[in-house]
């Protein structure tokens, strides 16, 4: 298994965890955490699962880059991540008091998000062919 | 990769970019109130998402990747079943989506009457490829 997907991978395992986690410290009433803790679970967990096992298992790109490119495989990664994180900061923090710098940083956490799926749909579009 | 695979897969990639742009929209506005309308979409965000493209997905590959019958003329079985399920579940979906966006109430059982369909549709395809390999006999690739 490819180290890139090994990341995918294990980091989606952490997140399922986090998730969960989550999930116990929304049932305990910590408010802004129900859309935490359905993202983690669904974006950080399923979503990033599945791009993993895709970068693995889907047609090959050619020989020579059997996975596309992995440079954006691994910038897709970084922006995933680094969007669920600062959403799961931001979103708690706005619920408590809306607007101002948590607010903004919602703003940057979507948009890195975004770009990780376009990223992954670019590169993973090429290699959905017919043999 | 079937031409049907390759046809649910890249949908199911089309579904993924949308549910996420909707997302980032609810997201950045829930942030910064920009746009009054994008609570709209969120009926639309969730239906994309899970069954455009998770669903969809795991139609594209399971169609692809499952056992496929020994010696057969048609070694996956009919395809017309999951042809028609994903005309189907694309329906729901942009069926559901109008429902969000419209507050069309009554649309949304028709949405989910689709979905359902195509789900049956799948189950009934996949139901025989989900088998013990034949000893003896090659794997499927």
């Amino acid at each position: 298994m490819p180290q890139i997907v090994r990341w995918y991978l294990r980091t989606a395992l952490i997140m399922f965890v986090l998730a969960l986690v989550a999930g116990v410290l929304q049932a305990l009433g910590t408010p802004g955490l129900t859309p935490v803790y359905f993202h983690l679970l669904m974006v950080g967990w399923v979503t990033q699962f599945i791009m993993g096992v895709a970068l693995w298992m889907l047609p090959k790109y050619t020989q020579a880059q059997p996975r596309g490119s992995d440079r954006l495989s691994w910038v897709g990664y970084g922006l995933l991540n680094a969007g669920l994180l600062l959403r799961a900061a931001a979103e708690p923090a706005n619920a408590l008091a809306p607007g101002g710098a948590w607010g903004w940083a919602l703003v940057l956490s979507a948009l890195l998000q975004w770009l990780a799926g376009a990223l992954f749909v670019f590169n993973a579009w090429r290699r959905v062919k017919e043999k | 990769m079937p031409r049907l695979s390759v046809i649910a897969v890249r949908l199911s990639l089309l579904h993924l970019l949308t549910g996420f742009t909707f997302g980032a929209l609810l997201l950045a506005h829930k942030g910064v109130p920009f746009a009054p309308w994008a609570w709209r979409l969120l009926p639309g965000h969730m239906d994309v998402l899970l069954f455009g493209f998770v669903i969809q997905l795991a139609m594209g590959i399971g169609y692809w990747i499952l056992p496929r019958y020994p010696g057969a003329d048609a070694p996956r079985g009919r395809a017309w079943p999951v042809w028609a399920a994903v005309a189907l579940i694309n329906a729901g979906v942009l069926l559901a989506l109008a429902v969000g966006w419209f507050n069309l109430t009554a649309g949304l059982l028709a949405a989910r009457a689709l979905e359902g369909a195509a789900a049956a549709l799948f189950a009934a395809h996949a139901w025989g490829r989900v088998r013990p390999l034949v000893p003896g006999k090659p794997k499927s690739s």
